[in-house]
């Protein structure tokens, strides 16, 4: 009974969607606020009803109600609580109701939170909102309901994918979902203002927490899903250019230019046409991700052909809202005004060569992850464009791009100095190139690209603090002086710098892993020596059996030394989960500073031996330490008081300077 | 549930043992690490993305013996990959060569850049070539004066 209920919210929700998404458009034409005012509150309980539906769904996985498809399908009654949840989420039905819920609770945030937006506007991007959410409601109800029953129901479930049981991928979806779906707030604002006609800094001030916050979770969600290949997937690599990674990679790529782009229109009014056209080419690669991931067309074209209902109709939703998109933006884009004028050499001008360059990195994995499918479609050749391709192309566009980074916030608005900044950029350039000297000779010679890496990640980090230090005046002033400024300085500075800095780490990261990990593959008997890397020894004890709630496990123990003194051991194991019959391994890793031992069991040989795979890791821990930094950034900035005042209780009381800018 | 699929391919294509075992390492090393170097280039056919240099399928195996048979043989780096393409076409190369049919694909980023550059120079010539606000009227003008000159 109650799932059923589950499911009538869900048409319910639907209902309501459609009345959030027709009225208010009628409501502005007609000038009549009641029906502007219905937005509000259809978005409300269009999020309570999703609510609902979702944790009906939830209450079947956690009961494990097998008279429930999805659930039979997905679940298993000896599964960890956890498991049972995230189960949810991991398959088809379920994650695209997840999709619906964070649509619906961003429309509800806006309602809520939006209370000093003008009403037309407000009204019109609730009413954005709602065409999307009732495009994926009526996707969710005709192809793929998740309360679809069995009868009669079975025993036991079929249990949910075993890589999938980790709580790595139970918090991956929703927190990648938020950054997705998040983008969709900037994508209904710049419809909002391209239906309006009017756009100007204040919108830019309402669209750039959207943004950080979606950009945040976004990025979060990238580096969880690459840690969790990292770890699970057991053979150490932690990003592999693969299109379902790609397709999460485009929209953070398009969202860091928007967000770039959106400070120039907020503090100078210009790049009005092309922040629009940023934020809604962000969502439609949002969607378009949603596309290539969900139809199954990536998998083979073939399967997408024999079973297309899902794929077409993603494909529908697609056409009808990028092309509808991009129709109202060459229709009225002449409208906006172009506003504040910049010389080449400026922070404007640097944000711009930001945004050049986004672009067109977002649009050669685009192509690169496309090229394969189109190809075969018109001639019928197959190639495959892999991660050999995207790490030169990308590589090669990312190098300007990192160079330029700590010139931007040190030039001026309008007009900057190039030499200036050059200058004041002196002491972090040094650093950068005595850190590449010193590890040049440290390893002997060598790569020298490496070095060279690692030094302009450090130049990135230094010149990021040289910022903070030039305007709070560190070195110039007295310390208590230089402190009290460092405090005043707004918060959204120490976003820019921390994201930066997080740049640089996550670049470190990348270049020591790649240029000087080590791999070791050896057959292990146990009480044999193999030399680990990074001056570590492995003996390899034995094998041990266990067993946990829903698979057995071979364990394979290690006793890491040094120099011939223990340091630590380290566990190993092969999983086989019983109700589907497979295989997962679960690494042995081991941290020692930002670097990891990663010890992966292979293949059991005649004996008592096994193959076994030793890597050692330099600085891993730099590539998802530095997106934790990149983050910490965005949240610093979502918490500047030029956003904050922006709320509405404080903006009675903010000083008539921020409410003469809200209007 | 970003990763299912492949996730869900992975797991019908392999079993955790991975990519290349002891028995298939060359002794001589500075071969053993060209035929890794290539390996990392060529696609296991029958997996989803992923090079023979990281895939344990029976067929990565037996292309990564054929690298190494062929490496031994004493061929150079690209009669190796001519060879194996010749086999199993271009499918088989996660960098696509650079010909006619991929020439959209490598000239994407410098075309977009080229354009984007463009551009930005027709707008900023535009915007040059146009007076930058009003003029002052003569009142404003007079005002203006009268504040210099105080």
């Amino acid at each position: 009974m109650i799932i059923e209920l589950g499911h009538y919210a869900l048409v319910l929700a639907l209902a309501t969607a459609i009345i959030q998404a027709a009225l208010p458009v009628l409501g502005v034409r007609r000038g009549d606020r009641s029906l502007m005012d219905l937005a509000s509150s259809a978005a409300i309980v269009s999020f309570l009803l999703v609510f609902f539906s979702f944790a009906v769904l939830t209450f079947a996985y956690v009961t494990s109600d097998f008279s429930v498809r999805n659930v039979w399908e997905n679940s298993h009654s000896l599964k960890p609580l956890i498991y049972k949840i995230s189960g949810v989420w991991g398959n088809h039905e379920g994650s695209m109701l997840l999709w619906l819920l964070i649509l619906v609770f961003f429309s509800m945030l806006v309602a809520s939170f939006g209370r000093n937006l003008p009403d037309t506007l407000k009204a019109n991007v609730l009413a954005v909102q709602a065409w999307i959410s009732t495009a994926f409601t009526l996707f969710i109800l005709l192809t793929s309901n998740p309360f679809a029953r069995l009868v009669p129901a079975p025993g036991e479930g079929r249990d949910l994918n075993p890589v999938l049981q980790d709580i790595g991928l139970a918090i991956h979806p929703p927190l990648l979902y938020l950054g997705y779906v998040g983008f969709s707030v900037c994508f209904s604002f710049a419809i909002a203002a391209l239906i309006e006609g009017r756009i100007d800094a204040a919108w830019a001030r309402w669209v750039r927490p959207w943004t950080l916050a979606a950009w945040t979770a976004l990025t979060a969600g990238i580096a969880m899903g690459s840690y969790w290949a990292y770890y699970e997937l057991g053979w150490g690599g932690w990003w592999f250019w693969d299109p379902v990674e790609n397709a999460s990679f485009m929209p953070w790529l398009a969202g860091t230019a928007l967000l770039h782009s959106a400070l120039v229109m907020e503090k100078r009014e210009a790049l009005k046409i092309w922040t629009v056209l940023l934020a809604i080419l962000t969502f439609s690669l949002s969607l378009l991700g949603t596309f290539l991931v969900r139809s199954g067309v990536l998998t083979s074209v073939h399967a997408f052909a024999t079973d297309p209902t899902r794929g077409v109709f993603i494909l529908a939703i697609l056409v009808l809202f990028i092309g509808g998109a991009f129709a109202l933006f060459a229709l009225r884009a002449s409208h906006l005004k172009a506003g504040g004028l910049f010389a080449p050499i400026s922070r404007e001008g640097a944000l711009v060569l930001n945004n050049l360059i986004l672009t067109t990195a977002t649009a050669t994995v685009l192509t690169g992850t496309l090229y394969p499918l189109v190809l075969e479609a018109l001639t019928g050749d197959k190639i495959s464009v892999g991660a050999p391709f995207f790490n030169i192309t990308f590589g090669l566009l990312m190098l300007p791009l990192l160079f330029a980074a700590p010139f931007g916030p040190l030039l001026a608005w309008k007009r900057g100095d190039l030499a200036g900044a050059g200058q004041r950029l002196f002491a972090a350039t040094a650093a950068g190139l005595l850190v590449a000297a010193v590890l040049y000779y440290a390893k002997n010679g060598g790569p020298i690209l490496a070095p060279l890496g690692i030094g302009l990640g450090a130049y990135l980090i230094l010149g990021a603090v040289t910022d903070l230090m030039l305007r709070s005046g560190i070195g110039k002033v007295a310390g208590r002086v230089a402190a009290r400024r460092l405090a005043g300085l707004p918060r959204s500075a120490f976003g820019t710098a921390l994201a930066h800095i997080g740049l640089g780490v996550t670049l470190i990261g990348i270049v020591a892993v790649t240029a000087y990990e080590t791999e070791t593959v050896v057959e292990m008997k146990p009480g044999m020596l193999a030399e680990a890397g990074g001056g570590y020894t492995l003996r390899f004890d034995g094998m041990r059996e266990g067993r946990g709630p829903n698979y057995t496990a071979d364990s394979g123990h290690f006793t890491v030394s040094q120099g011939g003194v223990k340091v630590t051991e380290i566990w190993s194991s092969k999983r086989l989960y019983s109700a589907r019959r497979m295989p997962t391994t679960e690494a042995g890793i081991r941290t020692f500073g930002l670097s990891q031992l990663y010890v992966s069991l292979g293949d059991e040989m005649g004996g008592g031996g096994i193959v076994v795979r030793i890597w050692w890791k330099p600085l891993i821990l730099c590539i998802w330490g530095g997106a934790l930094v990149m983050m910490t950034g965005g949240i610093v900035s979502l918490s500047d008081r030029r956003l904050r005042v922006g709320t509405p209780s404080r903006a009675r009381k903010a000083p008539p300077l921020a409410v003469g800018a809200a209007e | 549930m970003i990763r299912l699929l492949v996730v869900l391919f992975l797991c019908i294509s392999v079993s955790p043992a991975l990519a290349v075992n002891p028995d298939e390492v060359l002794a001589d090393r500075g071969l053993e690490a060209r035929a890794r170097a290539i390996s990392a280039e060529l696609r296991c056919m029958v997996c989803q993305n992923q090079s023979i240099d990281d895939s344990n399928a029976e067929l990565a195996k037996d292309l990564r013996l054929l690298v190494r048979e062929r490496l031994k043989n004493g061929d150079s780096d690209e009669a190796v990959i001519a060879y194996v393409v010749s086999r199993y076409g271009d499918f088989v190369l996660l960098k696509p060569r650079f010909e006619v049919k991929t020439l959209l694909l490598w000239g994407m980023p410098l075309v977009l850049l080229a354009v984007g550059v463009m551009t930005l120079f027709v707008a900023a010539r535009r915007r040059r070539a146009r007076p930058v606000g009003t003029p002052l009227s003569d009142e404003e003008r007079a005002e203006l004066d009268k504040l210099l000159r105080s």
